[in-house]
């Protein structure tokens, strides 16, 4: 009795996971939870606050906020509300699937027989055709009829009647398994990446390499962060050795690591180096073409791999991935380098590195020049005066003041994108290759050991796709009975899905059979 | 520019032919018919014919970085801003309505459809968007992404397509003024007509070209009407289009009757609403969720961010699931589910337009 009750409980519950009613359910729940995330600024306390104070006034905006915060609503595509839908989705669709699946297979692989008279005369789609001649000449005109459009006919005969039958497509009745397992793939992919993998963010000046990379963490106070960009001074001081790093410290490597993980700081394991990063531009436009650096992954003081990477073309090493994702002026170019190419007119030519207010000859002369002022982007006004546009560098200039045996002799802007300010009136030829050191690249930085469960994930869903939407189960008998010098063929057919269409495609097979 | 001939011409031709479909379901002259066809073929051929050079025109300009051939023809597709992309959109739209109109024989659908393609392109040509050829900025530079845009569009001109038919199957089952669904439709149609002549008319009072929809959105859009500068004006505005709501809702019922005379059984709509999604549906899967998510993670080193166009996008895209999940419960048959299919198309317009212009977000830049 008690078993009875136990069993007819687990019917029920197994009757409601197992529900497209359900699926349905939770999925509009997915739409609507999922909108708040796209209004509410997400992770922003400073903005929402100001909105808050807007709309409930400033006594009430950081109580409210509180409340917002503790419902997770700043971070809504993590909160708990979210992430147990998320959970349902995925037991509704396993569920579905195990309920569901071993009566396909069964549709699937069990072989096509005769159709009874019973059912052939209540099929919905069905046609009667008479032909004159015997059987073996009516079961050509079928055969002839459906074997170009897929079909291969199956025969068999009972008593004095063919049965003719054929399917095809009848693997597309798997296909909507395989978009469900591939749903659940990428999330399971999504978690596991969540849990075992991180994001984070480098700033890597030019001519830099830095072994610790940082991560989103928590507001931190002023001290806090004082003492986070101490540690990262640190790690960096010692090239990201931790055991080192506790020992500069003077600290337990178990608190190092808890402070690593609060400040969000994520050492690599080795370094990374930037040797050079330069924006293309598209002709003399200020649109750019590319984003480009030079990269050199170091380890134990050795290069291990040197790579370029651009937008859409990252560097990976050891699992974590280097995306390029921004770049900048450094806010202090004193340690940054003029590369310039300096060409006598007797053709002598030497590539050099110099720092601001340095002096250099041009070879085989008397003339000398020195480097006296800089603009990353230098554009003239109306009335002729130069000035700075921008703050990257968009079109980099130098000020080179000329001079002979000591005396003033001229001065004037060299543009790198440029090459007529290259040239001197004697001929000689002074190009202003690199401001290097003077820019940072921002990277991206991350590991995902959960990418490759989610790339065949979409690789599944696709195949899925093609079998769910593009493609159809269908079945096609005619039996054939002969009387008195005619044949009578009964045509009739299923198809799982876009009936219209197969009905058509049905009544043209009926069209070609009459026609012979 | 040639191709710029061609596409004025495709558009007035849609414009013309979205006139000679209505006056066709008033009138229901069959040569008024045979003419809007003819106006839409031209007007597909013209467009055909101005992508295709327009395509050409970005090979000889922009390709200077890609090696393979693929790529070249691929990165040098006219679809990579707001303008081309709504080319293209209206373009598929049409393309699946004239399959539809041959298969079925049947006119009546044009009157639904043409609309559709008149506010996009009128959108086109108020907001002024840049419909010079572009360079593609460095992130933009990607099969994965190029592909992503292609499809998206070709799944939003299938899902138009839907949004026509399903709204005639509701014209076609309602006629109680205080059904749900009756309200439902009237609305639908009510805004859309609102919007088109609002628009309208904002395009004849200013005439402007701005450089970006979003500014034109902030400075200009419904000024000749509802945010008009003399509160007068602004109120009447609102009258009107609360009298032709009210119209609809008070006289909708007959155009039921107009559209029976055509002889669509609601069989037949249903049919193209759920193949139109079908289509669809795993191509906006497979294009812009997959193609952008490889994208994305290629380019920003997350596949997934829960930036608000990848969510509305998603919504989207669930909503779809909705429809194609209800169709498979008992007795939600008919109106419940293709009012689903309706409502996928707002959540369309919204992905589209309304995150660029109201939430911000990582494809702010890209206008897409």
């Amino acid at each position: 009795m008690k078993e009875d009750i136990l069993t007819k409980g687990t019917n029920a519950i197994w009757k409601f996971f197992s529900s497209v009613t359900l699926t349905v359910i939770i999925l509009i729940l997915f739409v609507l939870v999922s909108i708040p995330g796209t209004i509410i600024e997400q992770g922003s306390t400073e903005k929402n606050l100001q909105l808050l104070i807007k709309v409930v006034g400033e006594e009430f905006a950081p109580k409210a906020l509180k409340i917002i915060i503790s419902l997770g609503f700043l971070d809504a595509y993590h909160s708990w509300w979210f992430i147990i839908l998320l959970l349902l989705l995925t037991f509704n669709l396993t569920i579905c699937t195990i309920d569901r699946f071993p009566t396909t297979w069964k549709i699937v692989k069990t072989p096509m027989g005769p159709l009874d008279d019973s059912f052939l005369i209540n099929m919905p789609i069905r046609a009667e055709i008479k032909v004159k001649g015997n059987l073996e000449k009516a079961k050509e005109l079928v055969s002839k009829a459906l074997k170009g459009h897929g079909y291969n006919l199956s025969e068999k005969r009972i008593d004095k009647t063919l049965h003719l039958y054929s399917q095809k497509g009848k693997h597309s009745r798997l296909g909507v398994y395989v978009v469900h397992t591939s749903i659940i793939l990428v999330l399971t992919g999504a978690v596991i990446g969540a849990l075992f993998g991180f994001k984070g963010f480098l700033n890597l000046p030019e001519g830099e390499a830095y072994s610790a990379v940082i991560m989103k963490t928590g507001l931190l106070t002023q001290d806090e962060e004082n003492e986070r960009d101490r540690l990262l001074n640190t790690i960096e001081s010692v090239s990201g050795d931790i055991v080192k790093t506790s020992q500069v410290l003077g600290i337990e490597p178990a608190t190092l690591q808890s402070k690593l993980k609060r400040y969000g700081i994520r050492p690599l394991g080795f370094s990374i180096r930037c040797d050079d990063f330069e924006v293309d531009f598209y002709g003399n436009s200020d649109m750019p073409k590319e984003y480009k650096s030079w990269l050199t992954v170091m380890k134990d003081g050795k290069e291990v791999l040197r790579k370029s990477i651009e937008v859409n073309n990252p560097l990976t090493y050891k699992g974590i991935t280097f995306y390029q994702s921004s770049y900048g002026l450094m806010p202090n170019l004193r340690n940054a380098k003029f590369v310039l190419n300096i060409k006598s007119n007797s053709g002598v030519s030497e590539t050099k590195y110099f720092n601001f207010g340095d002096k250099f000859a041009i070879p085989g002369t008397g003339i000398e020049g020195i480097i006296s002022d800089f603009s990353p982007a230098l554009s003239i006004d109306e009335n002729g005066r130069v000035f700075t546009y921008a703050e990257t560098m968009n079109n980099p200039a130098v000020l080179i003041e000329f001079k002979e045996k000591g005396k003033y002799k001229y001065s004037g802007w060299i543009l790198k994108r440029y090459p007529t300010t290259w040239q001197l009136p004697e001929g000689h030829t002074v190009e202003f290759k690199d401001l290097w050191g003077a820019q940072y690249t921002g990277l991206q930085v991350g590991k995902d050991p959960g990418l490759w469960l989610v790339y065949i994930g979409f690789a599944l869903m696709s195949v899925g796709f093609i079998f769910t939407f593009f493609r159809s189960h269908k079945k096609i008998w005619a039996r054939l009975k002969e009387e008195r010098g005619e044949v009578i063929i009964t045509l009739a057919a299923t198809v799982n899905k876009n009936r219209i269409a197969f009905e058509r495609e049905f009544e043209r097979r009926v069209k070609s059979i009459k026609g012979g | 520019m040639t191709s710029s001939i061609f596409f004025s011409l495709s558009e007035l031709a849609y414009m013309m032919a979205m006139v000679a479909y209505i006056t066709y379901l008033v009138l229901k002259r069959k040569g008024i018919g045979i003419a809007a066809t003819g106006i839409t073929i031209f007007g597909f051929s013209a467009q055909t014919l101005a992508i295709i050079q327009r395509w050409i025109d970005s090979y000889s300009i922009k390709i200077v970085y890609e090696v393979d051939l693929f790529s070249k023809l691929l990165h040098s597709a006219p679809f990579s801003n707001l303008y081309e992309s709504l080319i293209l959109f209206v373009w598929t739209m049409i393309l699946f309505y004239l399959i539809i109109e041959f298969r079925y024989k049947n006119r009546s659908f044009g009157a639904f459809v043409t609309p559709i393609a008149g506010l996009a392109l009128l959108f086109t040509n108020l907001t002024g968007m840049s419909k010079e050829i572009q360079p593609l900025m460095p992130a933009l530079q990607s099969n994965w992404l190029i592909a992503h845009v292609i499809l998206s569009f070709i799944a939003y001109g299938t899902f138009a397509l839907s949004f026509s038919t399903a709204i005639m199957y509701l014209i076609i089952t309602t006629e109680k003024r205080d059904e749900g669904f009756y309200i439902f439709w009237t609305l639908s149609v009510g805004l859309f007509l609102i919007v088109l002549i609002a628009m309208a008319l904002d395009f004849m009072t200013f005439r402007i070209a701005f450089s970006t929809p979003e500014s034109f959105i902030k400075s200009y859009l419904f000024r000749a009407t509802f945010l008009n500068q003399s509160k007068g004006i602004a109120a009447f505005s609102y009258i009107v289009a609360s009298g032709i709501l009210f119209v609809l809702w008070r006289f909708g019922y007959l155009i039921k009757k107009e559209l029976l005379s055509f002889s669509i059984s609601t069989e037949v709509l249903d049919d193209i609403t759920y193949k139109s999604i079908s289509i669809g549906f795993p191509i906006f899967g497979l294009g812009g969720i997959i193609f952008g998510g490889v994208w994305a993670s290629q380019a920003w080193g997350t596949y997934w961010s829960w930036d608000p166009k990848e969510t509305w996008s998603l919504i989207t895209w669930l909503v779809y699931a909705i429809y194609l999940h209800a169709r498979f419960m008992k007795g939600w048959r008919g109106k419940k589910v293709v009012v689903l299919a309706a409502i996928g198309f707002f959540t369309v317009i919204f992905t589209y337009l309304g995150v660029n212009l109201l939430l911000s977000g990582l494809h702010a830049y890209g206008e897409l």
